[in-house]
């Protein structure tokens, strides 16, 4: 357990739903959850959430704090946003998931093997390291993340595609040369910690 | 009848002169129906044909009118003329809407037109101008049994309606339950927080407005009378009894609390700190705006549950079947008393469906956003352990069951009606047994037998018992969809929990429209007219004395009360109490009973005006008796919608199925008629016969018909009895299509002459 | 008409050699006709999309988009912010409208930003391209410039989630979208009517990281479409058109399907309507050939 996961245990006790008021995206809504169940309805992946999105949110009210944030169920959200467009209630459904995720992430407690875990940070540190994507990059380091011996079976699988995405110059290793991202990368390095620094002293702080 | 002055008029409009020969129907007015004469008018409805009619009437040439023109449902008030009899001969909407505008069709369609023609000036013939019920009386004071809510609402509203109101209360005080709350659900924007009750204001509304008078600690030991001139007896603790005069009664007995120690499972009776909805707006009082305290040890409450639908919304056996309404939005109201004064108690309530009427879906939204938390799931047990309460509950979200403990429990239990003796107990308890209750088996288990009430709120000295009838679950009658307040007992309006669950918000606007129903009635009482659903109506039952075999059969099933017997056992209508259905005349095995302007032989001769085609013509005649409240008007509407249906079928709209006599069947069947058809309301539980029992009587007698069937050999398929709704348009024409083929299968009667 | 400006933000997909960078030369060849000059937010980076919400929290993901909205401010306040990827409108638009409503985050954001010696303030609308078109120029501006009328195609409009959802189009339900089939039947074409995958989502960035579960729904999305006698899907969002045509193949042999069904963009189908080459609308880009498209591009 990381040492911030120790704080936040220490300082909410037995109220998640507290916890997760203060720390997580849009977890003020939580609470306002009816329990329709329209949102697990109408998830795309649905029905491979081990706990669905009304689910989640029950558990949260009912203390399941260790359930809720070492589960998969956030990370088979594929942010099509049916859920929050139907929901009658209003909440942001999407951006509590993705937000429950980056806490548990954040807590170390989010399960290391999941596979949109994996690729979600893959894709952040891409993009944050010269300001834009590089595509070639991230599609390489996506078939070796779960190792080389996969990786090349993953490769040989998906090489059509590739193959295709070549032809078409729609992946084109030359990219891997030619990608600059941005100028003003510095900066953004910059703006991004300073972010998160002001985050992290938030969720320090509240509540002492 | 002999001197009869029957003046036929026929309508030319609406397309009847194209599709109709409306020479040859003044030729049979006057010629087959004996009319003094009969003219056609281009169009009838217009100023000059009413003022045509108008002036035949009034140089004293005829006593009695037949307008062959369109539906009595239309033109009612170009064509209103109360001094004389009026047949509405419907040659519109029962002839040419319905039928093809062919060359091929129009021979039947005449046929029909003739018919139609031939029965109307049967009828009006058998009719007399009704003269009013000469019992009429004036009595603008509004008895309203019970000062709760409801009560004292109604008694200042009618107050403010320039009605002087007299509240009898059983008990010492004013208020009623309501007086015992600490704040109510909010009933104002923005819904956010309970507020208070009002019961203060009220009361001092009441006890200042000297048009309305309180007894206290009294009870109406006697009620008698009718709609404007009911007498009541009013008895107060001490035995002294006084009698008062009114015009009409608001019943406004509300409810019991349902008997939470029937619920030991919940820990009820072992704890004090369990307790029911009542008991926790009792600690909220005493606390007065402090912190909450348990009972057991005086500690501040830290943490709550709310069971809701404890003991009701249950089929297990002593348990309340239906839901009380109000208690979602009360346990939202109560579990805010502890989350205003310190968020940090935990507050939850268990539930399995969260209902808040009104405008309770933004409280509910409230009580979220100060984190009272909600919580699927059902109750099984609660059991005091170590100084806390342990609540084990099946979660049905996480589907598991969870066990918490927490200081408090308060458990919304359900509302019981104070509806007085069940006079139809006895009967209730046979059904129940029928339907199989007392057998085992959780499932099927049925709720408790219905439970009669031992003390009569009202005291009524009708035959039919002390009290108002009971619909469902000890609630006092009303016809639910169409005709809210209406009882069976006219004049009589109950109102508040005690005609259904409800909480203070609803229980407002329903005293309120008790109130205006009640005046409403005795004023129609006070012009000798009837009240809903026939109000205006001016005729009341007669009956002949002679033939009477005092059978009861009239007294028994008159579905309001208004027939008592007199000390010779005849009898005896309270025309005020009738509501003109008519369900007497058709009970009466010796057809004695009449109305002026509805009887035996209006109906009667109307069957028999038919021309019966002989066997070799092949034109077979089907008789339609139509409820006049849905039947009728639903063929009406079929026919503006141009939906056409047999040429061979006769309609004669009744004022309820309960109306119709088992002799116009029996007459129409021995007279050659291939098919008898009856539309009335649907019956049962969620009836909707305007008459509430019409409907239902009726479909019983038919059942007794098929003897008669039996003995004459004919085929049962000939006399089918229906319920049809005021919206089934489609429907009625096919059913009168499907007898039409059934007539075709069996063939035609063999009693044609 | 006069021509109109708008700030124009294109993505990290539409760059050089990317996966939608046919995209990219299909709407500059549609603006181009339509008289819409699109300036480029000077340096601007990625929006973090959806699935970047593991690695940057709340903060730093809304501080991401605040540069790019900044850098627009700065260099024409007055210009609307246009964007073609679903993801990027999706993403600005977000960040704009939630910095709105909260001060704290507001000044938050702008602290961040003051490490690059930015400020926000929120001043611009941010709108996707298929806005502009609808209630900028208009259906019937829309269908003047029609030269070669697509008659005789059947398109099933597949509309997707992020174009649709949260925000979608003024005016447009969420459930069942009409703009795309407008647009091609403006182009003069046929719209699938009873298009049931419609909104439908294709897996999103999750094809990468759970292709199996992915795939199903994009096999759904390709059968709705034969289903509805479609010869090809027109699509509004470089992932949906990614997704439902790359995979294919796969899905072939996992299904035992026999899917050949070309995915385009709608700046790709209106392209061709006006006028332009195959290469001019990047139709080359597309892996699975739309071949009816190009032949009656390529006609003279």
């Amino acid at each position: 357990m990381s040492d911030l996961n120790t704080v936040m245990v220490e300082k909410y006790r037995n109220d998640f739903l507290k916890e997760v008021e203060a720390n997580v995206e849009e977890g003020k809504w939580v609470k306002m959850c009816m329990q329709c169940g329209v949102c697990s309805g109408s998830c795309p992946l649905g029905p491979f959430w081990e706990h669905p999105p009304q689910e989640v949110f029950m558990m949260i009210r009912a203390g399941k704090r260790d359930e809720i944030l070492k589960s998969e169920s956030m990370w088979m959200c594929t942010s099509c946003y049916n859920c929050i467009v139907r929901c009658p209630r209003e909440l942001p459904i999407t951006h509590i998931m993705h937000g429950l995720a980056h806490y548990a992430e954040r807590l170390g407690l989010a399960p290391k093997q999941n596979p949109t875990r994996k690729f979600a940070l893959m894709f952040w540190d891409n993009l944050a390291k010269a300001g834009r994507v590089n595509e070639p990059i991230l599609g390489i380091k996506l078939y070796f993340m779960n190792g080389f011996k996969q990786g090349i079976q993953t490769a040989l699988k998906m090489a059509p595609v590739g193959l295709g995405m070549l032809r078409t110059k729609r992946f084109n290793v030359l990219a891997l040369l030619f990608h600059k991202g941005c100028k003003g990368k510095q900066d953004i390095h910059k703006i991004l910690r300073k972010a998160r620094e002001i985050e992290l002293a938030k969720a320090a702080k509240f509540g002492g | 009848m002999a001197d009869a002055k029957i003046g036929a008029y026929v309508c030319k409009g609406c397309g009847l002169g194209d599709r109709l020969d409306t020479q040859a129907l003044t030729a049979i007015a006057t010629r087959e129906g004996k009319a003094v004469f009969a003219k056609e008018h281009d169009v009838l409805c217009s100023a000059a044909g009413v003022e045509m009619i108008r002036k035949d009437i009034e140089a004293g040439e005829i006593d009695r009118v037949v307008l062959a023109a369109c539906s009595r449902r239309s033109k009612t008030e170009a064509f209103n003329f109360d001094t004389v009899a009026v047949s509405r001969c419907n040659l519109r909407e029962g002839v040419i809407w319905v039928q093809a505008d062919t060359a091929d069709a129009r021979a039947a369609t005449q046929e029909m037109a003739d018919d139609y023609v031939r029965m109307s000036c049967a009828e009006v013939k058998q009719m007399i101008p009704p003269r009013g019920n000469e019992q009429a009386e004036r009595n603008r004071h509004l008895l309203v049994v019970g000062g709760g809510m409801s009560g004292l609402t109604a008694a200042v509203e009618a107050s403010r309606a320039g009605y002087p109101a007299t509240i009898v209360e059983k008990s010492g005080a004013l208020g009623g339950w309501a007086a015992r709350l600490w704040r109510r659900v909010p009933a104002r924007q923005p819904y956010a927080d309970p507020q208070d009750t009002g019961v203060a204001e009220l009361i001092a509304e009441v006890e200042a407005d000297p048009n309305i008078t309180v007894y206290l600690n009294a009870t109406t030991t006697r009620t008698t009378g009718a709609p404007g001139r009911f007498a009541a007896d009013i008895t107060t603790e001490s035995g002294k009894t006084v009698t008062e005069n009114f015009g009409a009664i608001v019943q406004a007995s509300g409810f019991t609390p349902y008997d939470a120690t029937r619920l030991p499972e919940f820990g009820v009776g072992k704890s004090p700190d369990v307790m029911d909805q009542l008991g926790l707006e009792t600690l909220a009082r005493e606390a007065n705006g402090s912190p909450i305290k348990r009972p057991s040890d005086g500690r501040e409450v830290r943490s709550v549950l709310f069971i809701q639908c404890a003991g009701q919304r249950s089929n297990k056996p002593g348990h309340l079947p239906y839901c009380s309404g109000h208690c979602c939005n009360t346990s939202i109201k109560q579990a805010m008393y502890f989350k205003d004064r310190n968020p940090n108690v935990d507050a939850t309530v268990l539930y399995t469906d969260l209902r808040t009427p009104g405008n309770g879906e933004d409280f509910y939204r409230s009580g979220q956003r100060k984190g009272v938390i909600f919580t699927k799931g059902v109750a099984s047990v609660v059991q005091p352990a170590n100084g806390a309460l342990k609540v084990k509950f099946q979660d049905l979200i996480l589907n598991q069951e969870v066990s918490i403990d927490v200081d408090l429990v308060v458990l919304a239990t359900g509302m019981v009606a104070n509806s007085g003796v069940d006079a139809e107990a006895a009967a209730k308890q046979e059904a129940w047994k029928d339907e199989g209750a007392g057998t085992d088996g959780a499932q099927n288990a049925k709720p408790e037998a219905p439970r009669s009430q031992e003390v009569s709120i009202l005291n009524l000295d009708y035959r039919q018992g002390p009290d108002v009838p009971q619909l469902m679950h000890g609630f006092q009658d009303s016809h639910f969809i169409c005709f809210p307040y209406e009882t069976r007992r006219t004049g009589i309006y109950t109102t508040g929990p005690v005609r259904r669950p409800m909480d203070i918000a609803q229980a407002l606007e329903d005293a309120t429209g008790a109130a205006l129903k009640a005046i409403q009635a005795l004023e129609n009482a006070a012009q000798g007219r009837a009240a809903h659903p026939r109000s205006g109506d001016l005729s009341f039952p007669s009956f002949h004395r002679d033939g009477c075999t005092q059978c009861k059969r009239c007294t028994v099933e008159c579905p309001f009360g208004a027939i008592d017997e007199d000390e010779r056992r005849y009898p005896q209508f309270n025309e005020a109490r009738c509501r003109r259905c008519g369900t007497c005349m058709g009970a009466c095995p010796v057809r004695v009973i009449y109305f002026e302007n509805y009887s035996i032989d209006t109906v009667g001769q109307q069957i028999k005006a038919v021309e019966m085609p002989d066997e070799t013509q092949e034109k077979p005649r089907i008789l339609v008796l139509a409820c006049e409240n849905d039947a009728y008007p639903a063929l009406d509407m079929a026919a503006m919608q141009r939906i056409h249906y047999s040429a061979y079928a006769r309609v004669i709209p009744v004022r309820c199925l309960g109306s119709v006599n088992s002799i116009w069947v029996t007459d129409a069947l021995n007279g050659g008629y291939d098919g008898v058809m009856l539309m009335g309301c649907q019956k049962g539980d969620n009836y909707q016969c305007h008459f509430v029992k019409g409907s239902e009587l009726a479909h019983y007698r038919m059942s007794k018909v098929y003897d008669t069937l039996e003995q004459l050999q004919l085929e049962k398929d000939r006399v089918e009895t229906h319920e049809v709704a005021i919206t089934d348009i489609q429907r009625a024409p096919q059913l009168i299509e499907a007898m039409a083929e059934t007539v075709k299968r069996v063939g035609l009667s063999p009693f044609k002459f | 008409m006069a021509k109109k400006q708008y700030m124009f933000y294109p993505g990290c997909s539409a760059e050089k050699l990317a996966s939608a960078s046919n995209y990219e030369v299909s709407v500059q060849a549609m603006c181009d006709v339509l008289d819409i000059q699109l300036n480029e937010i000077p340096d601007w980076n990625c929006c973090g999309a959806s699935i970047g919400y593991a690695g940057g929290g709340e903060l730093p993901r809304l501080a991401l988009n605040a540069r790019n909205l900044a850098l627009a401010e700065q260099d024409h306040p007055d210009q609307d912010i246009v964007a073609t990827c679903a993801a990027c409108w999706l993403s600005a638009r977000e960040t704009k409208e939630r910095l709105e409503d909260n001060d704290a985050l507001m000044r938050e954001t702008n602290e961040a930003l003051g490490e690059a010696g930015l400020k926000y303030q929120a001043k611009q609308r941010i709108r996707h391209m298929v806005e502009v078109l609808v209630e900028d120029i208009g259906y019937e501006e829309l269908g003047r410039h029609v030269k070669k009328p697509l008659s005789g195609l059947k398109i099933a409009g597949y509309v997707g989630c992020q174009t649709n959802r949260p925000f979608g189009i003024e005016g447009e339900s969420f459930e069942n979208p009409k703009y795309l089939d407008k647009m091609v039947e403006t182009m003069g074409a046929e719209a699938v009517e009873k298009y049931d995958k419609k909104v439908s989502c294709c897996g999103g960035a999750l094809a990468f990281s759970e292709p199996e579960k992915s795939q199903a729904l994009i096999k759904d999305i390709i059968e709705a479409a034969y289903d509805g006698g479609a010869e090809m899907i027109v699509t509004p969002c470089p992932v949906c058109q990614m997704n439902v045509e790359v995979y294919q193949g796969q899905i072939n042999k996992k299904y035992r399907t026999k899917f050949n069904m070309p995915v385009v963009y709608y700046s790709q189908l209106m392209g061709v309507a006006y006028g332009k080459s195959s290469k001019e609308v990047g139709l080359n880009g597309q892996v699975i050939r739309a071949k009816r498209l190009e032949e009656l591009a390529d006609r003279k």
